[in-house]
C-alpha cells in the first residue's frame, strides 16, 4: 500500500461523517427553509417581519453587550493575575477559571440561585431594605448568564496574551519617559489588541447562539436561539425555523471569520 | 501608596468577579444537601435529595456517559487519523476539509439540530435510539479532537518523524502505530479530555434531538430546573459538578503543562 | 555632535547591591564611577549580575537598601524610569510593533509633548544618523534584524538621554552582522561622546567598544580596567580566562625563574613562590630552536587558520600549551621544539584553591 492510499484511507471515514452528519443535514436545512409557504422569501423574513427583526435586533445587542462588558471585565482581572504575584493567586485564578465548559443550562440554574426567587441577591436585598430584587428572568439576567460563561473562557485568552507580551516593550516605553497609563495606552492594550478580537469574537458568537441559558431562564426573553426554538416545536413552522436558523448560523459563523482575519489565530465559539 | 492603592483596587475587583462566579456554584452545592433550602442551612443536612435524584435520574446520568464513551471512541478512530492526514497532506483541499469540520464550532448546536431533524427525523428507528444524538455530538466534537491532535503535530514535525521511520522500512500502518500515534499521545489526552466534558454537558444539541427514552444528563436536569423543587434540582446540578469539575481540572493542568513545555 | 546627543551625565553607583524576594543574591553591594562621556561595558558571563547592575541604573530595579545611583549630582535612587531620561537598548530591540519605524523613535519626543514639527525634523536627524533611510513609513515586522537594531537605537538616542544602556544590543544578530554593526556602533558612539553603559558577554565587543571594561563573575566586579589593562594584565585566572585565548600553566618560581615540566621561563622580578599560577597568552609564545630554548616540548597537533597557525605543545607544561605562530613557520606533529616567552608576557596569578 503506497503512503498515498493510506492517507487518504486515513481521511476517508473523517469524510463520510462529515458528510452524512452535516454537510447532508445543513444542505437540507437550506432546502426546508427556502421551501415552505414563504418560498425564498422565508430568508428575508428575519429582516422584514417586525417580530423577527426586533428579536434579531435584541440578541445582537444582547450579545454585543456581553462581549464588551466580558472583554472590561477580563482584562482587567486578566491583566493583574498575570503581572502580579501573592499568595492565593492560583486558587484565584481555578475560581475564575473552573466554570469554563459549564452548560448553558446549569449556569442558567446558577443565575436562578443569585438573583431567582429564591434567589442570594433577593434575600440580601429583603433583609436589608424590605424589597426583593429578582431579575434573573429578565434580559438582565440572561446577559448575566452570558457573561458567566465568556468571563472564564476571555480571562484565559487575555491571561495567555499577557504572557506573551514582551517585558521589554513596556521597559522600553517607561525609558522613553512614559507614565504607567501611557504604557498602558500606548503599547500594552494595542499589543493586546489581536486577543481582543479574537476572544471577544467567540464570546460574541457564542452568546448568539446560547439556547440553554435562556432555555432554563424560561420566560419570555425574545432572543433568536429562543424563538427558532418555539417556531419549530410549538409552531411547526419548519421553514421559518430552518431559515432562522441559517441566518444565525451565517451571522455567527461571518463574526468569527471576520476575527479570524483580523487576528491571524484559530477562533471558535462553544457551548 | 498609589501602587498600592491601584493593586488594591485591582485586588478587589477580580474578587468581586471570582464571587461572582464561585458563589451560585456555592449555593448550587449548599441547596443540593440541604433539607429546606427555604428556611436555610439550620434546617438541617441530608443527602435525601441526592439520593432522590439518584431514583429519578439515574437512567439519564448512565446514558450520558454511555454516549461520552462512545463519542469518544468515534471521534479517535475517526479523528486522529483524519488529523495525521490532514496534516501530511497539507494543500488547500486538506484546509477546506478543516474549515468544514470547524464549522460546528460557530454555528449554534441548535441550528445543526434542525438540520439533524429535518433530515433524519423520518428514520424512525435511527431516531428513537441513543445513536441519533451520538451523531450530533460526534460532530460537536469532532473539531476539537482533530485541532487537538493536529497542535501537537505542528509542534513537533511530525513529517520528519514518519519520514524517517519510513527510511527504516516500517510500513504506512505500522509507523502509524508506533510513530504517530505515542507521539501524538499528548494532543490525544487533551482532545480527549475535552470530548468527554462537552459530551457530557452538552445541552443545545441533545434537547432536540432526544426523545422521552433517550434522554441526557443535562436533559434530566432542564428537566429538573422546570419542575423539580429548588433542593432535588441542585442535588442534580451537584452530581453533575462531581462529574464534570475533575475532567475540567485536569483540562486546565494538561494546559498549564503544555505551556511549560 | 553634543547637539545629536545632548549632555551627558556622570553615573555614580554606590554600594548598589541586589538581593531578590527568594533570597538569591544577583549583586553584591557595588560600586563604581562612570565618567562623562565614557563608554563603560559590563562584560560577564550569563548570571554574573551585569543585567542587574544595568537594570538598577536605568531604574527597572530598586537597588537593595543603603544603594545609591546618582546622575552627576542627582540622587536617582528613588526617581522612576520614566523620569530619568536614560535611553534604552533592548536585547529584543522591543520595538512597539503597533507603530511605523518613525512612530517609534518619535515616541519618546511625543511623551516629552515636543511639537509635530520638531519631532519630525528630529526623527530626519535619527534616521539620517543610524542609516536608515527610507524605511520610515514601515511596519516593525517588515525590517530585518539589523534594521531593527538600528530603529532601537535611533529610538533611545532621539530622546537626548542623559545616558546610553544598551543590554546586549548586537546578541540577536547573526555572526557577520554583527562584527558590522559592531563598527558602526563604535563610530556612532564615538562621535556622540554620550555617556553609555554597555551590557556584554562577548568579549571581542567589548574589547572594541569599551574606554573601560567592567568584568563580572558571580554578582560581583573582577576587574575594572581599559581593554589593553583587562587583557594583559589580568588580575585572576577568570578575567584572563574569560577574555581571549590563555594558557594557565602552574609551577613553583625559584629566583627569577618559573619552573615548568619542559624547563622553565625567565620572568620580570625574582619571587619564591612554592606552586604559583602564570597566564601566557598563545600569541606571546614564539618557536624557537631547540638548542635555543630554556622550555622545550612536542608539537601535538597543527591547524592552519589563516592568517595564523595553531599549534598544541604537549610536554611543556603539566597541560598542553596553545601556541599561535606565524603562518610561515614550518611545523609537523611530534617535533621537538623549544619555546620562548619574553618575562614580560608571563603574568602571575593569584591562587584560587
Amino acid at each position: 500500500m503506497s503512503h498515498r492510499t493510506f492517507v487518504w484511507i486515513c481521511l476517508l471515514p473523517l469524510v463520510v461523517v462529515t458528510i452524512a452528519f452535516f454537510l447532508l443535514p445543513i444542505a437540507q436545512l437550506v432546502v426546508v427553509g427556502a421551501t415552505g409557504p414563504r418560498g425564498l422569501s422565508a430568508y428575508l423574513a428575519i429582516l422584514t417581519e417586525p417580530r423577527y427583526r426586533a428579536t434579531m435586533i435584541n440578541t445582537v445587542v444582547l450579545a454585543a453587550a456581553t462581549t464588551i462588558a466580558t472583554l472590561v471585565i477580563a482584562t482587567i482581572a486578566g491583566l493583574f493575575l498575570q503581572r502580579h504575584r501573592f499568595p492565593g493567586r492560583a486558587v484565584l485564578i481555578a475560581m475564575l477559571t473552573f466554570p469554563l465548559a459549564f452548560p448553558g443550562v446549569v449556569v442558567g440554574f446558577l443565575i436562578i440561585l443569585l438573583a431567582g426567587r429564591q434567589g442570594l441577591i433577593g434575600a440580601i436585598s429583603n433583609a436589608v431594605s424590605g424589597e426583593k430584587i429578582v431579575f434573573a428572568y429578565s434580559i438582565f439576567g440572561l446577559f448575566l448568564g452570558y457573561l458567566y460563561f465568556s468571563i472564564p473562557r476571555v480571562i484565559l485568552t487575555i491571561m495567555a496574551a499577557v504572557q506573551k507580551l514582551d517585558v521589554g516593550l513596556e521597559e522600553a516605553a517607561r525609558s522613553l519617559g512614559a507614565s504607567p497609563w501611557a504604557v498602558q495606552r500606548d503599547v500594552v492594550l494595542p499589543a493586546l489588541g489581536p486577543a481582543f478580537v479574537a476572544s471577544g469574537a467567540i464570546a460574541f458568537a457564542t452568546a448568539m447562539g446560547a439556547f440553554g441559558t435562556a432555555f432554563t431562564l424560561a420566560t419570555n426573553i425574545d432572543v433568536l436561539p429562543m424563538l427558532i426554538y418555539t417556531e419549530f416545536t410549538l409552531a411547526a413552522n419548519f421553514s421559518i425555523s430552518a431559515a432562522l436558523s441559517i441566518g444565525l448560523g451565517v451571522i455567527a459563523w461571518a463574526i468569527l471569520a471576520l476575527a479570524r482575519s483580523f487576528s491571524g489565530g484559530a477562533v471558535a465559539a462553544a457551548g | 501608596m498609589r501602587d498600592r492603592l491601584i493593586f488594591l483596587g485591582q485586588l478587589g475587583f477580580t474578587l468581586l468577579v471570582a464571587a461572582f462566579l464561585v458563589v451560585p456554584v456555592i449555593l448550587s452545592l449548599s441547596a443540593g444537601v440541604t433539607v429546606n433550602y427555604f428556611r436555610g442551612i439550620q434546617s438541617g443536612i441530608t443527602l435525601q435529595w441526592v439520593r432522590q435524584v439518584w431514583e429519578l435520574y439515574a437512567g439519564e446520568i448512565f446514558l450520558s456517559f454511555v454516549i461520552a464513551i462512545a463519542t469518544l471512541v468515534v471521534t479517535l478512530v475517526v479523528g486522529v487519523p483524519a488529523a495525521y492526514a490532514l496534516h501530511v497532506r497539507g494543500g488547500k483541499l486538506s484546509r477546506v476539509i478543516e474549515e468544514i469540520i470547524t464549522l460546528p464550532l460557530a454555528i449554534p448546536g441548535l441550528a445543526i439540530a434542525l438540520a439533524l431533524l429535518l433530515t433524519y427525523g423520518g428514520f424512525g428507528s435511527f431516531r428513537r435510539s441513543w445513536l441519533f444524538i451520538l451523531a450530533g455530538h460526534v460532530i460537536f466534537t469532532m473539531p476539537f479532537m482533530v485541532r487537538s491532535v493536529m497542535a501537537v503535530f505542528a509542534s513537533i514535525d511530525i513529517k520528519t518523524l514518519d519520514e524517517g521511520a519510513a527510511s527504516l522500512g516500517a510500513s504506512p500502518w505500522r509507523r502509524f502505530r508506533n510513530v504517530i500515534v505515542p507521539n501524538a499521545m499528548p494532543g490525544i489526552l487533551a482532545g480527549s479530555l475535552m470530548v468527554v466534558t462537552l459530551s457530557l454537558g452538552e445541552f443545545n444539541l441533545t434537547w432536540m434531538l432526544h426523545t422521552p427514552l433517550t434522554k441526557t444528563l443535562p436533559v434530566g436536569l432542564a428537566d429538573a430546573y422546570a419542575s423539580m423543587r429548588l433542593e432535588v434540582a441542585s442535588a442534580y446540578t451537584l452530581i453533575f459538578f462531581v462529574m464534570i469539575v475533575p475532567l475540567l481540572v485536569a483540562m486546565q493542568m494538561f494546559a498549564d503543562e503544555g505551556q511549560k513545555r | 555632535m553634543s547637539a545629536i546627543a545632548g549632555h551627558g551625565a556622570a553615573v555614580h553607583i554606590e554600594r548598589c547591591g541586589k538581593t531578590f524576594p527568594d533570597g538569591t543574591q544577583a549583586l553584591a553591594p557595588a560600586s563604581l564611577d562612570i565618567v562623562s562621556g565614557e563608554t563603560l561595558v559590563l562584560l560577564g558571563p550569563s548570571g554574573c549580575g551585569k543585567t542587574t547592575m544595568l537594570r538598577i541604573i536605568a531604574g527597572l530595579e530598586q537597588p537593595d537598601a543603603g544603594g545609591r545611583v546618582l546622575f552627576d549630582t542627582n540622587d536617582m535612587t528613588p526617581v522612576p524610569i520614566e523620569q530619568r531620561n536614560v535611553g534604552m537598548v533592548f536585547q529584543s530591540y522591543a520595538l512597539f510593533p503597533n507603530m511605523s519605524v518613525s512612530d517609534n523613535i518619535g515616541y519618546g519626543l511625543k511623551i516629552r509633548g515636543i511639537d509635530a514639527k520638531a519631532r519630525a525634523a528630529r526623527i530626519k536627524e535619527m534616521v539620517a544618523l543610524t542609516n536608515i533611510g527610507g524605511l520610515e513609513d514601515r511596519r516593525i515586522d517588515q525590517l530585518s534584524g539589523g534594521q531593527r537594531q538600528r530603529v532601537a537605537l535611533a529610538r533611545a538616542v532621539a530622546i537626548r538621554p542623559r545616558v546610553l544602556l544598551l543590554d546586549e544590543p548586537l546578541t540577536a544578530l547573526d555572526a557577520s552582522l554583527r562584527d558590522r554593526l559592531r563598527g558602526e556602533l563604535n563610530r556612532l558612539l564615538r562621535s556622540l561622546g554620550i555617556t553609555t553603559i554597555y551590557v556584554t558577554h562577548d568579549q571581542a565587543e567589548a574589547m572594541e567598544l569599551g574606554d573601560r571594561i567592567v568584568v563580572m563573575r558571580k554578582g560581583a566586579i573582577a576587574q575594572i580596567g581599559t581593554p589593553r589593562e583587562i587583557y594583559f594584565t589580568p588580575q585572576s585566572r577568570f578575567v584572563a580566562e574569560f577574555v581571549g585565548a590563555a594558557n594557565i600553566v602552574e609551577g613553583p618560581v625559584i629566583g627569577r625563574r618559573l619552573m615548568l615540566t619542559g624547563g622553565s621561563l625567565a620572568l620580570q622580578e625574582a619571587a619564591d613562590i612554592a606552586a604559583a599560577v602564570a597566564m601566557i597568552r598563545p600569541e606571546t609564545i614564539r618557536i624557537v630552536g631547540q638548542g635555543d630554548a630554556s622550555l622545550t616540548g612536542i608539537i601535538d597537533s597543527v591547524s592552519f587558520i589563516g592568517d595564523r597557525l595553531r599549534l598544541v605543545v604537549t610536554g611543556a607544561a603539566e597541560k598542553p600549551l596553545v601556541v599561535d605562530a606565524p603562518n610561515t613557520i614550518v611545523a609537523g606533529i611530534g617535533d621537538h621544539v623549544g619555546l620562548s616567552v619574553a618575562p614580560e608576557a608571563i603574568r602571575l596569578l593569584p591562587r584560587e584553591d
